[in-house]
């Protein structure tokens, strides 16, 4: 079973890249459509029928009979519009920080919360098996409760 | 003090977040209302500074900038290769600039938010020969707040917007008139 799974795992991890590389070297209008932005309405193209869109989409199709890869017809659309036509910003430059900024966040966020549950957890004071647990006064009394109840249960059991 | 120190940096760095944050809003906030208001101004009387832009030429090479442009009057025109109503003006655009180009008037078109194959195959087809420039990314209409294509606006000898601006295709006489106005106006 083990050994399925791993070379499930490896023909995935296999494939994966070679996918990729396929879309780059072959794109279709699809792979680009949620890629690219229409420049007038701001979506993605393929949620425009802006006339804009439909040029783009137009000059993809063009690209793409030409055999350029994706990577070649995004650089002539950025060329041409800026940065702002790709749906995702690039990973470098300033535009990392879209990327990076959401991950630091999170991890922050986890490390607040956790530093958030262990000072709720102290100030909470000790559970109650553990030696501490007779100095909290309420939690003395529900115990001592609970013992006689008990006492009272095993003297009617044994009765 | 030693427990509390972390507790006030923490406060302090949230609020200095928080102020960043309206600052930024409150940036963005004047930075529209500017642009969107230039227009009205403009319509109003008022003549305001025209915002400089520097673009590349479309057809042949360099850039034209509008402070080159100074002591002459300039027609802009902001218009797009997928614009239907810009089809229409066109041939009127150019006819008016074969009339007007030896008398201190200067036509500029700004193709914007457009594939330059595109913009330039709709030059050739309507045979405009006045300059025209390329601004994909549409940089120049959001310091005018252009609202859609065509849009055109009148500046003066001085690098001064004379209104009225014009949105949708411009007639002959609206353009005669403004034409006429930008050269007056000292």
């Amino acid at each position: 079973m083990t050994r399925a799974l791993a070379a499930l795992a490896a023909v995935v991890a296999l494939a994966a890249p070679g996918a990729a590389a396929a879309s780059d070297q072959h794109p279709t209008l699809a792979d680009l459509e949620d890629e690219v932005m229409c420049p007038t309405c701001h979506t993605a193209l393929e949620l425009s029928s802006a006339p804009a869109a439909d040029r783009i989409r137009a000059f993809i199709r063009r690209e793409i009979a030409a055999g350029k890869t994706k990577s070649e017809i995004k650089a002539s659309l950025v060329d041409q519009f800026g940065e702002a036509i790709l749906a995702a910003p690039p990973t470098r430059g300033f535009n990392l920080l879209a990327w990076l900024l959401p991950l630091v966040g999170g991890a922050l966020a986890v490390v607040l919360m956790a530093f958030a549950a262990r000072r709720w957890l102290v100030s909470r004071g000790p559970p109650e098996d553990e030696p501490g647990h007779e100095a909290n006064g309420r939690a003395r009394v529900v115990d001592r409760d609970l013992e006689r109840r008990l006492d009272e249960e095993l003297a009617r059991f044994d009765a | 003090m030693g427990r509390r120190l972390p507790k006030i940096f923490l406060q302090i760095a949230a609020v200095v977040l928080i102020a960043l944050l309206l600052g930024i809003f409150a940036w963005q906030l004047v930075n529209r209302d500017s642009a969107t208001s230039l227009g009205d101004r403009v319509n109003a009387g008022a003549t305001p500074p025209a915002p400089t832009f520097e673009l590349e030429r479309l057809v042949g090479d360099g850039t034209l900038s509008l402070a080159s442009l100074r002591g002459k009057a300039v027609v802009l025109n902001f218009w797009a290769s997928w614009c239907e109503p810009c089809k229409e003006e066109s041939p009127r655009l150019e006819q008016a600039w074969q009339q007007w180009r030896h008398r201190d008037v200067v036509f500029v078109g700004i193709d914007s938010q457009d594939l330059e194959g595109d913009a330039m195959n709709f030059a050739r087809r309507y045979g405009l020969t006045y300059p025209l420039l390329h601004d994909g990314p549409g940089a120049v209409i959001g310091h005018y707040g252009v609202t859609g294509f065509p849009e055109t606006w009148f500046v003066d000898r001085h690098g001064r917007l004379v209104g009225p601006r014009i949105q949708g295709p411009i007639s002959n006489r609206t353009l005669r008139r403004n034409i006429q106005r930008a050269l007056e106006s000292s």
